[in-house]
């Protein structure tokens, strides 16, 4: 069996960070997901978005992962958004309503025109 | 110029000065500006207990002793000697060269020398102590090291999941010690349904173990993959390993190969333990000879056949068993092996069963001397009673058909195994790719809590997954040993509550494995709890498009 640990990049464009997720979401990702976190937060943007374009796999602790950067992005008023995610993971965020609290695109073009409104 | 003693550089580094790095020392004399090399004194040497017996400088000149340092020394130019001495033990020497005045050393100019050696010396002590636990810990990490990478090498050639035959039950556990033996084990499975199986175990421990076992398993597959014989295959990997494998090493092996169908197993022994069948009326040794691997070419491997019956069980074993100690230093030994294989009444659990006949004979502080290895192949009885009458429920009827039915070790990250098999076992069932996707989902959830909450991560408690389909749905149970637990009605989980702080962010688990199918049913008896999830393929709409 393949797994990929989850790698993260975070990249500045506009009023945004973008983190460039690669892997799997999952108990094992939380480090990584963290710090790339931090690394985004550090540019002080509006907004964060969230690539998930080539993230293949997560979990219910990957879900209680994404809870916890939302909740933070709320706490100091940023947006959060996310896209590239398949049609599952859209299904299990509308499921779990992330998708009330934070904007689901299927591109970054379509992303980042939300943050320029 | 200073002057050590050899068996501070020896402690220091496990080695003589002359094959370690230079390490710069400071130096007193200000000139001539030149380097002398450092002086060694070997621990018999008479300069030791002279300057033991009269700690004050020394014209070097003056002196007159057997003492090859002291000739050194004085072939190095130098004129004044000062002793380091720390709780009456010589730790080194201040060396001088003449003055730079060409004048002769002055009473004050020792008195000060003396006075200064004074002052230094637990200083220079304590330096040398600082180096010395330096040097222990970088040792001691670099062994930790080494035994990283042998465990990792080790455990990344051991199969990552056991192989799923119709009537059969494979078990596999591994248990490295600390210093990490050369206990390996590998399944084959060939395109006509038999099951080849390896067991073996090298002598040494750590990396070259490692390596070894490593070289071995590859020659071993490929000897298997050429030739049907158990003894030929020995034989074969016995000529190829002998030229390369290093002097003082060998590799116990045995090789069996089953006919799942038949019910029998062919095997060859390569000087392994012998394995252990347990039948309805008492458990004997399945016998064959052959010398280990590696030592001498062109041996010959005695070659057995046994023909199995339903309910009996072979157990393959290393040695990491039968030759643990006891604090009384009794070891296990085989008879007490055979008697806990013959009172384990359970057509499941040997292997939980030996791991607690193992924990009571050592005892809790037992420090495991070599690797534990068990693979079991149960030849199961044609309804399993245990798992299938307490908790499979829904899929217990005739119109069921069993489509897999394996296990998976309870280790973080291993419900991608049973995603993956789901994966496989199911591309040939009526179910579109969405309903799969929402299947695997929920399987891996499940299987999740099965090995965390159920099972606490015991790795030796594996989580049981059994899949069927009666053409109208699927239906995957997974069993796990909680059963004397509950488990909680799934809840919709609190958002808000959740982004405020108020509540944890997980718990999504059993909200989500609920939603992800068309049924959940949850079972238990006293000692397994199971989730059976039904995924319907009747009004499954999107199945034609994409299957």
């Amino acid at each position: 069996m393949q797994t990929r640990i989850l790698e993260a990049n975070v990249r500045h464009k506009d009023n945004a960070a973008i983190i460039d997720l690669h892997g799997e979401i999952d108990g094992f990702a939380e480090q990584t997901l963290n710090r790339a976190y931090d690394d985004a937060e550090g540019w002080d943007p509006e907004c964060i978005l969230l690539n998930f374009t080539d993230v293949d796999y997560i979990n219910s602790t990957g879900i209680a992962l994404i809870v916890g950067l939302l909740a933070r992005a709320r706490k100091s008023k940023r947006q959060l958004l996310t896209y590239g995610l398949s049609d599952h993971y859209v299904e299990i965020f509308q499921i779990t309503r992330l998708s009330d609290f934070m904007g689901i695109y299927p591109d970054e073009a379509s992303a980042l025109s939300q943050t320029n409104e | 110029m200073t002057t050590l003693l050899r068996s501070f550089w020896q402690s220091l580094v496990g080695q003589e000065r002359s094959e370690i790095e230079e390490i710069s020392i400071p130096t007193i004399e200000r000139a001539p500006a030149q380097t002398h090399p450092e002086i060694l004194i070997d621990p018999g040497d008479a300069i030791i207990d002279y300057f033991q017996r009269t700690p004050n400088a020394v014209e070097v000149d003056k002196l007159s002793l057997d003492s090859p340092a002291l000739s050194e020394l004085k072939a190095a130019g130098v004129k004044l000697v000062v002793p380091l001495i720390s709780q009456g033990e010589l730790i080194g020497l201040l060396n001088l060269g003449p003055r730079l005045s060409e004048q002769e050393y002055s009473t004050d100019d020792r008195k000060l020398l003396n006075d200064l050696a004074t002052q230094a010396s637990p200083a220079v002590r304590v330096a040398q102590l600082v180096r010395q636990q330096q040097a222990e810990a970088r040792e001691r990490e670099r062994i930790e090291q080494e035994l990283r990478v042998a465990r990792i090498i080790q455990q990344t050639l051991l199969p990552k999941e056991l192989p799923a035959i119709q009537g059969w039950h494979v078990s596999a556990y591994y248990q490295p010690a600390r210093a990490v033996g050369g206990d390996f084990y590998d399944f084959l499975q060939f395109p006509d349904g038999r099951l080849g199986l390896f067991v073996g175990d090298v002598t040494d421990k750590g990396v070259p173990a490692a390596l070894v076992m490593a070289t071995t398993r590859s020659i071993l597959r490929s000897a298997a993959e050429r030739y049907i014989s158990p003894g030929q295959v020995l034989e074969k990997a016995n000529d190829l390993l002998c030229p390369d494998i290093p002097d003082n090493m060998f590799v116990t092996c045995l090789y069996a190969l089953l006919d799942p169908k038949e019910g029998k197993m062919r095997f060859a022994n390569a000087g392994h333990n012998l394995p252990c069948r347990r039948r309805r009326d008492g458990v004997d040794e399945l016998r064959a000879t052959g010398m280990p691997l590696g030592l001498m070419t062109s041996m010959q491997y005695e070659e057995k056949e046994v023909s199995l019956n339903q309910g009996e069980t072979i157990l393959f074993y290393s040695d990491g068993l039968t030759e643990a100690h006891n604090p009384q230093h009794e070891m296990f030994g085989f008879p007490r092996l055979q008697s806990v294989v013959t009172e384990c009444t359970e057509s499941a659990g040997l292997i939980d069963h030996l791991l607690n006949a193992l924990k009571n004979f050592t005892g809790n502080d037992w420090e495991q001397e070599d690797d534990v290895t068990f693979v079991t192949l149960e030849y199961e009885q044609p309804e399993s009673p245990e798992i299938d009458s307490a908790v499979h429920r829904t899929a217990s009827n005739d119109n069921w058909r069993v489509l897999a039915d394996f296990d998976v070790p309870s280790q973080p990250g291993n419900e991608r195994i049973v995603i993956e098999r789901i994966s496989e076992i199911l591309k040939g069932v009526h179910l579109s790719a969405r309903c799969l996707e929402k299947l695997e989902t929920a399987v891996g959830e499940a299987t999740m809590n099965a090995m965390e909450h159920g099972n606490k991560y015991q790795e030796d408690k594996p989580v049981y997954i059994k899949i069927c389909t009666d053409n109208r749905a699927v239906s995957v149970k997974i069993t796990d040993h909680g059963g004397s637990q509950t488990i909680p009605e799934p809840e919709t989980p609190d958002l808000e509550a959740k982004l405020a702080g108020l509540q944890t962010p997980r718990g999504w688990g059993l909200f989500l494995i609920k939603n992800m199918v068309d049924e959940m049913n949850v079972t238990s008896d006293e000692t397994h709890h199971t989730v059976e999830l039904i995924m319907n393929l009747e009004g499954d709409q999107n199945a034609n498009q994409d299957t």
